[in-house]
């Protein structure tokens, strides 16, 4: 299969700059989206717009039946045991806040949560609050120097008997992959409930839940060519179950009175109020779209490229790396020697180059690494070489005018 | 208020820009492309004198940056001044050309300057948009209230 073809399937990728081509090296902060995904939520709108689960009419079994359809994509998506397991939220963030919130009640003073150094403030901030609530204990899981979850020191801590580990699955920083499920066998071990952020992996792995065997795995559809305002959160069924709801009201409960007021079952127990139908439309046809590429092609393409955007970079000189390992995934953190992260990202966009720069939501990680920010440019299933050969164009205009 | 360290009258009156706003407007029509603009801009930049750590304090701080940016303000004789710095240095630029427009100025000079003109003929409109990081606007806002 000819992979150049996929490109003109996002419209976002044909526009210019100043002049320049457009090119989106910042797909770890949110992809673009192919026009499948966009013509299935026209579609919704169009044709399909009611509210799920509630009317007893024709527009609102067809909205249903497609929402749930996505669920049942999603749980074949990420091999979940039962569709029950999947649960629609907002985002990774809204994810990680259900279960940060839900497992209050099962924390006590004193018990240890611990947290992977290189983690998103998402995975950090929500940990950080129910350890205020309960009187837990967080402690990060350092790196090593070549910035990688240090492996030695999660087995020493785990000597602690933490309640939670939470860990990334991809750091969206640097790309580095933790081997979540070696990790998640030993958290286990210990007894501790595990949590894993794979924002930055849905898109650039197969993810099979079952086999990492975290208790959770949460991602957001806007990182892998789906629509904003949707995210999922899979949960073992038996643990899941045991959350007290974040958001209460409609949809989620069975009965309501004043004098007490029974909650539904999974799923709708945990998804208050009306859903974001025409994301979770739009995800669905994300998974279609990720679903009908040949999957090892991809991802061998994806790796060529980051490992040459990874030389390039280096090729150029003066340009510092952090933990680029060519099993990375989507990401490439860099500084231009001494010159500020935000400098280097102005002359970048002077010339229609899309990377982000700044401290990326991982304060904790820039203080390890003792960086005040720093530089990333990410990939996706739409970037091709000439895309890297325009940006290490620019970088070489960006260091002739820095240095 | 806090009791953070200020520059010395001394400081703020010894901020010698050598050019002015029509000056700075002509050497932009000049530039003949991006590089050359952003050449100017980091030379502007390294005009300004840098801050002492001391000068770097959290009140001085403009928010809004994703670089750090301190900005410090003094009326002296029914005219303002002003001493700042910015850790990147295209910022730093940027705060030279509101300052080649500010410094020294009255009260009502400075409410009549709009910095909205001034930044589209200098071929920079794209800089002050509140969607960017780079604080030009807040800094802009800043220099503006202070000087009310
Ligand atoms: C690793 C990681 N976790 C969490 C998030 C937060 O995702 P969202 O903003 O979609 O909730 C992101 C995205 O920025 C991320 O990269």
């Amino acid at each position: 299969m000819d992979l150049t073809m996929l490109r003109s399937q996002f419209p976002a990728l044909a526009q210019s700059n100043n002049g320049y081509p457009l090119c989106y090296l910042d797909t770890a902060a949110t992809s673009q989206k192919p026009q499948q995904v966009i013509d299935a939520m026209n579609h919704y709108y169009h044709f399909d717009n009611a509210n799920v689960h509630r009317a007893a009419h024709l527009l609102s079994a067809r909205a249903t039946t497609q929402y749930e359809a996505v669920r049942d994509k999603l749980c074949q998506f990420i091999q979940a045991r039962r569709r029950e397991e999947i649960i629609f939220t907002h985002g990774t963030t809204e994810a990680i806040n259900i279960v940060a919130n839900g497992l209050t009640s099962q924390l006590k003073l004193g018990d240890l949560i611990l947290i992977d150094a290189a983690a998103h403030h998402a995975n950090i901030v929500p940990w950080q609050e129910l350890a205020k609530r309960t009187g837990a204990i967080i402690k990060p899981i350092p790196l090593t120097t070549d910035c990688r979850l240090d492996s030695a020191a999660f087995d020493t801590l785990l000597l602690e008997k933490p309640a939670i580990v939470a860990l990334g699955h991809v750091s969206n920083v640097l790309g580095t992959v933790n081997p979540v499920s070696n990790l998640v066998a030993k958290a286990k071990q210990v007894g501790a409930i595990t949590l894993v952020d794979g924002a930055q992996a849905i898109a650039h792995m197969s993810v099979d839940v079952q086999d990492i065997d975290c208790d959770f795995y949460v991602f957001s559809g806007h990182k892998m060519y789906g629509p904003t305002g949707i995210g999922v959160l899979y949960g073992r069924f038996a643990l899941l179950d045991s959350l007290s709801p974040l958001m209460t009201g409609g949809e989620m409960i069975k009965t309501v009175s004043f004098s007490g007021t029974e909650f539904n079952q999974l799923p709708n127990r945990l998804e208050a109020g009306t859903p974001p139908i025409a994301e979770v439309i739009g995800l669905g046809a994300a998974i279609d779209f990720i679903d009908a590429q040949p999957k090892a092609q991809v991802s061998a393409a994806e790796q060529t490229l980051l490992i040459y955007l990874q030389d390039s970079l280096k090729a150029l000189g003066d340009v510092v790396l952090y933990g680029a390992h060519s099993d990375n995934l989507g990401a490439v953190a860099f500084n231009l020697a001494a010159e500020h992260h935000q400098d280097v990202g102005i002359l970048l966009d002077q010339q229609g180059i899309a990377v982000r720069c700044g401290h990326h939501c991982a304060m904790p990680l820039m203080q390890s690494l003792q960086l005040n920010g720093c530089c990333r440019a990410s990939i996706g299933i739409y970037t091709n070489k000439a895309d890297i050969d325009n940006f290490i164009t620019a970088m070489q205009s960006v260091k002739e005018l820095l240095l | 208020m806090s009791q953070q360290v200020q520059p010395t009258k001394q400081q703020f009156l010894t901020l010698a820009l050598e050019t002015d706003v029509s000056t700075t407007m002509q050497l932009f029509e000049n530039a003949g492309n991006w590089q050359e603009r952003y050449r100017q801009i980091m030379l502007l930049g390294k005009t300004l004198p840098k801050l002492q750590d001391e000068l770097r304090n959290e009140s001085a701080q403009v928010k809004g940056c994703e670089s750090n940016a301190w900005l410090h303000h003094c009326e002296i004789e029914g005219k303002h001044y002003f001493v700042a710095d910015s850790d990147a240095r295209i910022v730093k630029g940027l705060i030279a050309l509101l300052l080649i427009a500010c410094n020294g100025k009255t009260s009502a000079e400075i409410a009549l300057f709009d910095p909205n003109p001034y930044f589209k003929q200098l071929g920079l409109e794209g800089q002050l948009s509140p969607s960017r990081t780079n604080g030009l606007l807040a800094l802009a806002k800043a220099i503006k209230s202070e000087s009310e």
